[in-house]
């Protein structure tokens, strides 16, 4: 009892939680947004430059997918963030807060969201994409009314796994400057050894996380009619 | 009418090339149904690719009702190809559509006008049986359903041609038949040309009007049902109408011979006939009779008496229009 009336009377949780809590949301938001807008048709992309593909171009299929993809991600993401803070200013015109961080999240999530992307578009077998083509449809025609709608099972258990790892990342990026529960759990749980806005900190999360796992598999389930 | 000329395509494996498809010519005249017959890797697939250019056919052309699908534009081709409708062997439906959003896929391409679309749709589910399972998604429906919609599919847009690329071959006997009269029940009422790509003789014998036999890429035989399955010497004979497989063989107590003949002659006593003409015993060792279409044809196996003038009944049946081989001791 003693130890929920503190952590009710204690101004870490009382004044800084909620808006940490919001400022995580928003990076988090932001970051997904525009992942999907950039990472969706990146995947789509790699996976129609690639073998098999609509439109097979092999160089530059190697150059998304080699340089751009596996390259960002094989460079740590705490790295990534420091390095990318310049990239943030010039497009966001400020260097730290939820905003500035969303830019390096977004570049960091990119890659692994457009490589999940690749993997589901890769599931619809090739037979119906060849129906397809044989009914007269335009190459854009078959991605946007086959490929993406008969992935989007795939698509959305990509999406879920991708907004998790944002979370985690997230995270991190509040300790480079991003704020957010992060930064909030740094500053009081590291540097003051509260343990109490520590345990509150990884609730939140963990329920955030729970919270887009549970309705992303709803949603991959409702939509599934194979 | 499908108009193929001297279709050739080489694949390149590695270092190798593989011609898989060795100089094809064929012609489907309007309202037929063709049957293309060969073992596995003989290259029927490869042509069903290249009809449709989802491969490129590396030399030859390729027309329907005389309109060259090959060496056009982009835009060209994709209209020619609304001209095609194509069945598969898995019928590959899309499984985030529902039925009728299935059938109704070629005609969203053009932007068809939504009230015809259900009108047309509406009429195809009829056309094929479905009407109850409008609302269903396909993997709701059976094998046959699925490809009954396949079929559906393919006629959204009043083709000129049906390829069907093994309908039946992922089928049951009983599902096969009914997917086969289908098609045979559409191209009465539509004078649609077809094409089925099968490695099922009794695909041939129930539904096609024509054959041809592709191996190693070439065609090695073809003609009329009714044609090859009287030839003697062709490969398609013994195939489509089979003897069966424990027929005795020759075994000395007389001349043994394989009579190949057609429904004229079949209501004719041949074996009777020849019984009294020439005065001598004849043994039935093995036989089929089948009739396919509004035809009978028969393929027996006979042996005459030890003392019996094989020369002159050989001569009398062929005179008869009867496809004589004479079995020699092994
Ligand atoms: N994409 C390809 N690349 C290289 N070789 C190919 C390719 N497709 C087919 N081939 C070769 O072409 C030949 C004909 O193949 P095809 O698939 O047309 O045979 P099929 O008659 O359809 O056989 P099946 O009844 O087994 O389906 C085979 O030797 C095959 O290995
Ligand atoms: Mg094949």
């Amino acid at each position: 009892m003693d130890f929920f009336t503190e952590l009710l009377n204690n101004p870490g949780i009382t004044r800084a939680m909620w808006p940490a809590t919001v400022e995580t949301l928003q990076m988090v938001l932001i970051a997904t947004a525009f992942t999907i807008v950039i990472g969706l048709p990146l995947g789509i992309l790699l996976h129609n430059t690639g073998k098999g593909g609509l439109l097979p171009i092999r160089w530059l299929n190697v150059v998304l997918s080699g340089i751009i993809v596996n390259i960002t991600r094989s460079i740590p993401f705490a790295i990534l963030m420091v390095a990318l803070i310049p990239v943030a200013k010039a497009i966001t015109g400020e260097s730290l807060g939820p905003v500035a961080a969303s830019v390096s999240l977004t570049i960091g999530t990119v890659p692994f969201f457009a490589r999940l992307v690749e993997t589901a578009l890769r599931d619809v077998s090739s037979g119906k994409v060849d129906a397809a083509l044989v009914m007269g449809s335009t190459k854009m025609q078959v991605i946007r009314k086959v490929l993406v709608p008969e992935a989007m099972p795939g698509l959305i258990a990509a999406l879920t796994t991708t907004v998790v790892t944002l979370i985690g990342y997230s995270a991190m990026a509040g300790l480079v400057g991003g704020g957010g529960l992060g930064r909030l759990a740094y500053n009081y749980g590291f540097q003051r050894y509260d343990m109490g806005i520590m345990l509150v900190t990884m609730v939140i999360i963990l329920i955030m996380v729970q919270i887009v796992q549970i309705v992303g598999d709803i949603v991959a389930r409702k939509i599934d009619h194979r | 009418m499908i108009t193929i000329s001297d279709l050739r395509k080489v694949y390149r494996q590695g270092n190798n090339d593989v011609v898989a498809l060795d100089g094809v010519s064929l012609e489907v005249p309007t309202g037929k149904i063709h049957g293309i017959v060969g073992h596995s890797g003989a290259g029927k697939s490869t042509l069903v690719r290249c009809l449709t250019l989802l491969d490129q056919p590396t030399s030859g052309t390729v027309a329907v009702n005389g309109k060259e699908l090959t060496n056009v534009s982009d835009d060209e081709l994709r209209n020619a190809r609304r001209r095609i409708g194509m069945v598969f062997q898995h019928a590959n439906l899309f499984d985030s559509r529902t039925t009728e959003q299935n059938i109704a896929y070629p005609l969203e391409l053009v932007g068809t006008p939504k009230k015809d679309v259900a009108k047309k749709v509406s009429e195809l589910l009829e056309l094929v049986g479905l009407t109850q399972f409008a609302k269903g998604y396909p993997s709701q429906l059976s094998g046959g359903q699925r490809q009954r919609v396949g079929i559906a599919r393919a006629l959204a847009t009043d083709p000129d041609v049906l390829l069907c690329d093994e309908p039946t071959s992922a089928l049951d006997p009983q599902t096969t038949n009914e997917i086969l009269e289908l098609v045979k029940e559409l191209r009465n009422r539509l004078n649609i040309t077809v094409l089925i790509i099968t490695h099922e003789m009794h695909v041939v014998k129930q539904a096609c009007d024509s054959v041809s036999l592709l191996e190693a890429g070439k065609i090695v035989e073809h003609g009329d049902i009714e044609a090859v399955i009287t030839n003697p010497s062709g490969r398609l004979a013994s195939t489509l109408l089979p003897l069966p497989g424990d027929a005795p063989q020759v075994d000395g107590a007389g001349p043994v011979v394989d009579l190949l003949y057609t429904g004229d002659q079949a209501t004719e006593p041949v074996i009777s006939g020849i019984a009294r003409k020439f005065n001598t015993d004849v043994n039935v060792l093995a036989g089929s009779v089948e009739h396919l279409g509004d035809q009978q044809f028969a393929h027996l196996r006979v042996q005459f008496a030890p003392d019996a003038d094989l020369g002159a009944i050989v001569e009398y049946l062929k005179s008869a229009g009867i496809a004589v081989t004479v079995k020699e001791a092994k």
